[in-house]
């Protein structure tokens, strides 16, 4: 074989060679983003599975109860022919939340305001880890502690006063009314609630806070304003919007919140208008009642399930939205 | 004024964090001892044992949810980064992930109750680390699509010039470019599920001996609190105190490992 032949033969089959490894890179390539692919979809029809799953086991109840459910007081699973409503689980949720969100939102956002505003330089960082950290803590941690600890001490010091202090003004003595007070209660479930989202809210107002352009507040502190008037008239103005989504975030968080208060709220079926008895919210029934039922109990706790689900997911929807168009026009 | 009762907000919220770890720390450390780590949780009435078994059922499922959620979660993120960016349907999967990513955990369990024990007719650890997973996956597409957004677009470029085929590009530049970030989010999804109780209560379900049988109930470290908690035995009261404080030390040692992680990325 001449040299030159040889070289030839040596041309010909690298491009050979180099075929194969473009085809073999090719498919390679189609394998990967096929499987990103279906990855990604495979998010959509989690969301998918997770409805269908919960409609499929709420059946029996949807059927039996229908949307009465949401309005019958009585939860009676352990009659021969069990009488099931979502109203003092409805009522629960809901109250618990609102009480967290009224405590927990003046403080994350004063918290928020001191780190962005006020703190020194070199303690903003380790003040922020701390009350991110706060945030990382499992819910179990803060049910335990407040089954434990708060509970006790709310119910030894701090309730038998406000009972006392309010028994004579109408409505008032309602509210904060109670025959027996309790370590466990609405209102210890409130505020447990409350010290778990505080983190969240703060995080994300922290966030948020970042977006105001400095030029903004620099001018405002240009013409003499003092740092109050400064986020009164410009930080919270130009954030509202994202203040809004992100407090509906914290708010979403509360409503499904399980751990934290299943020990303190006592799973009781009761709607007597005080925050200082006991009460039972969505996700706290399902958690304390869910191993022991059976037939259409199970399947109204799996309704409950549903209904938690639906009012999370458009609670977590318009507060996605919200911040959405915060990036928008912080992005423009 | 006004500015001091922020001042005052945030000593109280600082508080909190410090009271929560004392009464851990004073209730859980007296009862800890070797033999938390090597004897079986007890049953009522008894003055001994350990939390071995849920300690392993937790390390357990929590790395079978990891090992699960986070390649689909990377491969997701990967999608909405790399391939599908500008696609149609990618601002959906995004929007959708976002509200998975704070969905109700008991939501979650309830979802794995009917698509696995159901079907099967049991409890079993299996479907535990599936809704450990789930979890996982949304927390995971979330950090992983962020972290390789912001892989300067001029790197893959240039991967692109010399004729690297796009999985290439992804594995070979992105990848490496997004690494401790990617990383970062899958500790802090370790971080999320070591500690969930809820999805595990009728998934996982529980039990009081060692097994390490996928297909059986087992019991872990935030069902064992649960359960501990609501008994009138000290005994089950103190280790349970101590599984709070070795959840949350663990926990908390995650966060710290991640934000240290994502700071040196920081720094470079």
């Amino acid at each position: 074989m001449s040299v030159s032949e040889h070289r030839v033969s040596l041309l010909a089959q690298s491009a050979a060679d180099r075929a194969k490894v473009l085809v073999s890179m090719a498919t390679g390539d189609r394998i990967f983003s096929t499987v990103t692919r279906v990855c990604a979809y495979g998010v959509l029809l989690l969301l998918a599975g997770i409805m269908l799953s919960l409609v499929i086991g709420a059946w029996p109840a949807i059927q039996a109860f229908g949307l009465e459910f949401l309005v019958t007081r009585r939860w009676a699973p352990q009659l021969d022919e069990p009488v099931l409503g979502a109203l003092a689980p409805i009522y629960g949720t809901l109250l618990t939340s609102f009480i967290a969100m009224i405590i927990a939102v003046p403080f994350g956002l004063g918290v928020a305001i001191f780190l962005t505003e006020l703190c020194p330089i070199p303690l903003r960082r380790p003040i922020r880890v701390a009350i991110e950290l706060l945030a990382g803590v499992p819910s179990i941690i803060y049910g335990m502690w407040g089954f434990f600890v708060l509970g006790p001490f709310l119910a030894q010091h701090v309730e038998p006063a406000i009972v006392w202090a309010v028994q004579d003004i109408p409505v008032l003595n309602t509210i904060f009314g109670a025959e027996v007070i309790s370590n466990i209660s609405l209102f210890n479930a409130s505020l447990i609630l409350a010290i778990m989202i505080l983190p969240f809210i703060t995080a994300i107002a922290v966030d948020v806070f970042g977006t105001v352009p400095p030029v903004l507040k620099e001018s405002a502190y240009g013409i003499g304003c003092t740092t109050w008037e400064v986020v009164k008239n410009v930080v919270i103005p130009f954030t509202r919007v994202g203040l809004v989504g992100g407090i509906m975030l914290a708010l979403g968080r509360a409503l499904g919140e399980t751990m934290a208060v299943t020990f303190i709220i006592g799973n009781s079926f009761q709607i007597d208008g005080s925050i200082f008895s006991p009460g039972t919210t969505i996700s706290a029934a399902i958690a304390s009642e869910f191993a022991e039922s059976s037939d259409v109990h199970r399947a109204a706790l799996m309704y409950l399930g549903l209904l938690l689900f639906i009012l999370t997911f458009i609670v977590l929807a318009a507060a996605r939205l919200m911040l959405a168009r915060l990036d928008k026009r912080a992005g423009a | 004024m006004a500015m001091s009762l922020c001042l005052a907000a945030t000593v109280i919220g600082i508080v909190w964090l410090f009271l929560i770890l004392f009464s851990l720390v004073w209730n859980g450390v007296p009862h800890l001892s070797l033999s938390t780590f090597i004897e079986q949780t007890p049953p009522p009435g008894e003055q001994d044992g350990g939390l071995a078994n849920a300690i392993f059922g937790t390390l357990l499922m929590t790395v079978i949810g990891v090992g699960i959620g986070a390649p689909i979660g990377i491969l997701a993120g990967t999608y909405l980064a790399e391939y599908g960016r500008y696609e149609k349907l990618s601002p959906t999967v995004r929007f959708i992930n976002d509200i998975l990513l704070s969905a109700p955990s008991i939501i979650i369990g309830l979802f794995i109750y009917g698509a696995v024990v159901v079907p099967m007719k049991h409890f079993s650890a299996l479907a535990g680390s599936l809704a450990l997973a789930v979890i996982v996956i949304p927390v995971v597409v979330r950090t992983t699509e962020d972290m390789l957004s912001l892989v300067p677009n001029t790197l893959r470029e240039a991967a692109s010039a010399l004729g690297l085929p796009r999985a290439h590009v992804v594995w070979h530049v992105s990848y490496r470019a997004a690494r401790s970030g990617i990383i970062t989010g899958v500790l802090l999804a370790v971080a999320r599920i070591a500690g969930e109780t809820a999805p595990l209560l009728f998934t996982a379900f529980s039990n009081n001996f060692w097994s390490s049988n996928l297909l059986k109930p087992m019991a872990s470290l935030p069902a064992t609190i649960n359960t501990f908690i609501n008994t009138p035995d000290t005994n089950m009261k103190q280790l349970a105190w101590t599984g709070a404080l070795l959840i949350t030390v663990a926990v908390l040692t995650l966060n710290i490992a991640a934000r240290a992680l994502s700071n040196s990325k920081h720094d470079k």
